[in-house]
């Protein structure tokens, strides 16, 4: 029996949260050095409170909307800090985006990858180029749209986003920040990854095993971490 | 290796503070049962005072709750160490101290505290309880005068949140509560100098590297990189370096009265604080300006760093009478 959507989602949620406990000293380290090293730790934390809320919810009765407007809710209340309110309006923009479905084929994959993106940019007021978590989303979304137009597959449209979002995290590394705490460093934020595009990839690489199982077989070679 | 701290869990650090905080001045502040995060003043609200609302991320104690108390702050918001708190909290506070005279949330210019205050101020606006927001930019190291929006609020927040907390408390109106704000901040100038790092308590690693010889200048209380790395100097070049940069922007005029501030960001003890404060007395007396009020001592502090910030309050006869103004608070009163 193929699992529903909800139980999907909570998947993933679980393999976002593995994936950020693995790199989190590494996304720590990457903010100590233009900012205040706190972000792999709030990054974890977030995702572990979403992974505790979810693991009460009934996933049999619950839509995919629901379970990501849980997931936003419990992100924001354990985080705050500026990454909360980021991923919370994403989050909750994604729920919004699926509110009538029921399913999550590679449509409402790319309509969620897009709703995140477009919450963290209106949340933030930021846009592409300023060195932060967008460089990342923006481009993973604009991928994964692009591969559903051209009628690529759902392992065509993952490798994509993800090496859209690998690639758009690398470029930071040429940016000076313009958001955030890291926009005070000015110039010498210069040469650094930005730790929020960062774990945006690892989010993203994340949500690509969940919903693909070929996962195993795309190769994007990384270059952030 | 893991650096030194007397905690149990990294995790519970937070709120195993806050618990022994409550045993220590459980007759000042009480927690919220409807968020665990949100410290109320038992004394200062009441019907018809516009509520003060400060917070922001945890380690920098005193601030934000040892300012909480009759006279100062109604209530703040608790977030996770160098973290915003999130909304909830926020929300919570807000509430507990609406007099119907709205409430001004005061809290410093950092990304993440103004989104979570932000989507807190919407969500309050709902139970129509109008909020402002006055936001501290008193690093003036931190950007440039024609970018002062991009400024931190670091130390100078204790004078800031001062004057603002007496205006509540002498009952004056919304508006005047902000006027008054804003203008302690616009009069508000501090530069910091940080020696060593800080170490989270999750972490237990410094969060950056600074070496055995160096300091630097302008350095934020979260070990944002500041104006220069350089050798360490004596403390009265030190002070020297800091208070020329804030009279090229405060510009004092002889006869001028200021409050001074000399802050400690944590493990910098009080004989080179004093030593600090000795040459600020000194500078100030040569420039021809009156001391009004001086405090030294740990005020807003960075975890365990090492190094110092000076803060000067540009006074006048409205912010004097404020700075003035009786307060008690759980770490910090005013007879």
């Amino acid at each position: 029996m193929p699992e529903n959507a909800a139980r999907s989602l909570g998947r993933m949620f679980h393999l976002i949260s593995g994936a950020i406990e693995a790199e989190k000293d590494h996304l720590s380290e990457l903010d100590g050095v233009i900012g205040d090293a706190d972000h792999g730790i709030t990054m974890s934390i977030g995702f572990m409170a979403v992974n505790a809320t979810l693991a009460r919810l009934d996933m049999e009765t619950s839509t995919p909307a629901a379970v990501l407007s849980i997931a936003a809710s419990a992100f924001l209340n354990a985080v705050g800090a500026s990454t909360g309110p980021l991923y919370a309006t994403g989050l909750q923009r994604a729920s919004q985006a699926l509110a009538d479905s029921c399913e999550l084929g590679p449509v409402n994959q790319a309509a969620m990858i897009a709703a995140i993106a477009r919450g963290i940019r209106d949340r933030g007021k930021s846009q592409r180029g300023d060195k932060t978590m967008l460089d990342a989303w923006l481009p993973a979304a604009e991928a994964a749209q692009t591969a559903i137009d051209t009628g690529g597959g759902l392992t065509m449209m993952w490798q994509q986003a993800i090496a859209a979002a690998d690639s758009g995290a690398c470029s930071t590394r040429s940016m000076i920040a313009a958001k955030g705490r890291a926009a005070r460093v000015g110039a010498r934020s210069l040469g650094h990854i930005d730790p929020g595009a960062a774990s945006a990839v690892i989010i993203l690489r994340a949500m690509g095993r969940t919903f693909c199982p070929q996962q195993a077989t795309i190769r994007v070679v990384s270059s952030v971490s | 290796m893991a650096t030194k701290k007397i905690i149990n869990k990294g995790d519970d650090a937070v709120d195993e503070m806050l618990d022994g905080i409550l045993d220590a001045h459980a007759d000042t502040v009480m927690r919220l049962d409807s968020n665990k995060r949100s410290i109320v003043s038992r004394n200062g609200p009441r019907k018809g005072k516009v509520g003060l609302v400060i917070g922001g991320g945890s380690g920098h104690e005193p601030s934000f709750l040892g300012f909480v108390g009759k006279g100062l702050a109604d209530a703040a918001a608790i977030g996770n160490v160098f973290a915003s708190p999130p909304p909830d909290p926020i929300i919570e506070c807000t509430k507990a101290v609406d007099g119907g005279a709205g409430v001004l949330y005061m809290y410093g210019n950092y990304a993440g505290d103004v989104m979570n205050f932000d989507m807190a101020a919407e969500m309050v606006a709902m139970d129509d309880i109008e909020v402002r927001t006055v936001l501290s930019t008193d690093d003036i190291a931190s950007a440039p005068l024609n970018e002062k929006h991009k400024r931190r609020g670091v130390a100078g927040n204790f004078f800031i949140f001062k004057a603002a907390g007496a205006a509540c408390d002498k009952m004056l109106s919304l508006d005047e509560c902000e006027r008054i704000a804003r203008k302690a901040n616009d009069r508000t100038y501090t530069v910091g100098v940080a020696l060593s790092p800080c170490s989270l308590p999750q972490t237990r690693k410094w969060n950056f590297e600074m070496g055995d010889d160096e300091m630097e200048i302008g350095m934020g209380i979260h070990g944002e990189p500041g104006m220069s790395r350089e050798p360490l100097q004596t403390a009265d070049d030190i002070t020297d370096r800091i208070i020329d940069k804030i009279f090229g922007e405060m510009a004092p005029a002889k006869g001028d009265r200021v409050a001074v501030l000399v802050n400690s960001l944590g493990s910098t003890p009080l004989m080179e604080l004093y030593i600090m404060n000795r040459r600020v007395h000194q500078r100030l007396r040569e420039r021809g300006v009156e001391v009004h009020k001086t405090w030294v001592g740990t005020y807003c502090s960075s975890l365990e760093m090492a190094g110092a910030s000076i803060t000067l309050m540009h006074l006048d006869d409205e912010l004097t009478g404020m700075i003035d103004h009786p307060c008690d608070c759980a770490m910090f009163s005013v007879k």
